[in-house]
């Protein structure tokens, strides 16, 4: 190539108007040996660029593996199945509403829950009954406070009468 | 997608993902685990993937975002980004240190430039691409581009100019 046609194209390069096509013819040029000394500054800016346009990523690429959602989901069914079985319990035991449905056995725990429950309710009756003192003393009280009244009655005909003197 | 349609589709652009994180971030540690990161966020998205009409644009923005966000929190944590880029080539030893000489002035160079400007010059001089896509990618306008892209190849042979000459006189 004509040196008077690189050093026009060096110059538009160096405007940054240059085409890539241009570009290519310019680093063509300086990748030969016989380089004009006024253009020795040129040739290694090239050097270097072809130089580094080989370096390469070397390292393996590690992709992680996407992460398994399956997993996700078996925790979702686990949940969905432990709440049906509830469900299902609840269901079975609020169908047995009259006697005829209890087996023999649940009978006997039954009627033994039934008479437990009745000697409870025996013993608190008896305590209740020694209650019955309070409720003497309590109407005894009543009544005494009831004979206060006379002596505020008396009172205030005690004051009329001191006023009226 | 399955892992391999990912792979299939990532491949051809992973190489720029690392290449922009490292123009930024400057250590290859660093790259590769942004790099790393972005790949993860992509894969994350994988239902959603299809639906962009130009993924490699949108990692490529992705990148740029994740490697400023990182300079900023390292930079907030007062930390500073070490990078010891140790490398082992069967090259002859004197090629090698020329080479790595001149190379390292250009990208010494390019480290002192400003964050948006290294961007550019690495999607336009390295990957290659056109200046709409470009635009699409920084969210800016071309015209932007075109000036932010041309103040940076300026500034870098300035200063490989000034470097030339201090080498030989």
């Amino acid at each position: 190539m004509a040196l008077d046609n690189i050093e026009q194209l060096l110059e538009k390069y160096d405007n940054a108007e240059t085409t890539l096509a241009e570009e290519a013819q310019i680093r063509a040029y300086f990748a030969q040996n016989d380089i004009p000394p006024h253009l020795e500054s040129y040739k290694l800016l090239f050097q270097y660029v072809s130089h580094s346009r080989q370096e390469k990523f070397t390292k393996a690429v590690t992709l992680p593996a996407k992460r398994k959602t399956i997993y996700q989901w078996v925790s979702v069914a686990a949940v969905v199945t432990l709440m049906a079985g509830a469900y299902y319990q609840v269901n079975q035991m609020n169908q047995k509403t009259s006697f005829d449905d209890l087996s023999h056995e649940e009978l006997l725990a039954y009627n033994q829950t039934i008479e437990v429950f009745n000697l409870v309710s025996s013993k608190l009756n008896k305590g209740s009954g020694n209650l019955e003192a309070f409720k003497l003393v309590s109407s005894k009280l009543n009544e005494g406070a009831g004979n206060l009244n006379y002596l505020k009655d008396f009172q205030n005909t005690a004051k009329r009468i001191i006023k009226n003197n | 997608m399955t892992q391999t349609n990912f792979l299939k589709l990532v491949m051809p652009f992973k190489d720029k993902i690392y290449r922009l994180s490292k123009r930024l971030l400057v250590s290859n540690e660093e790259a590769e685990d942004a790099t790393q990161e972005v790949l993860l966020k992509l894969w994350k998205n994988n239902t959603s993937i299809e639906k962009y009409n130009n993924v490699e644009a949108f990692s490529m923005t992705m990148t740029k975002n994740l490697c400023l966000d990182r300079l900023k929190s390292k930079q907030a944590q007062n930390l500073k980004i070490v990078h010891s880029n140790y490398q082992d080539h069967n090259v002859s030893l004197h090629k090698q240190i020329e080479n790595n000489d001149s190379i390292r002035w250009v990208s010494k160079i390019m480290e002192g430039l400003p964050e948006q400007q290294k961007i550019i010059v690495q999607l336009r001089d390295i990957e290659e691409y056109d200046f709409e896509e470009i635009a699409k990618m920084l969210d800016m306008n071309e015209t932007a581009v075109r000036v932010a892209l041309s103040r940076a190849r300026k500034t870098i042979r300035e200063q490989l100019t000034n470097k030339h000459h201090y080498g030989i006189r």
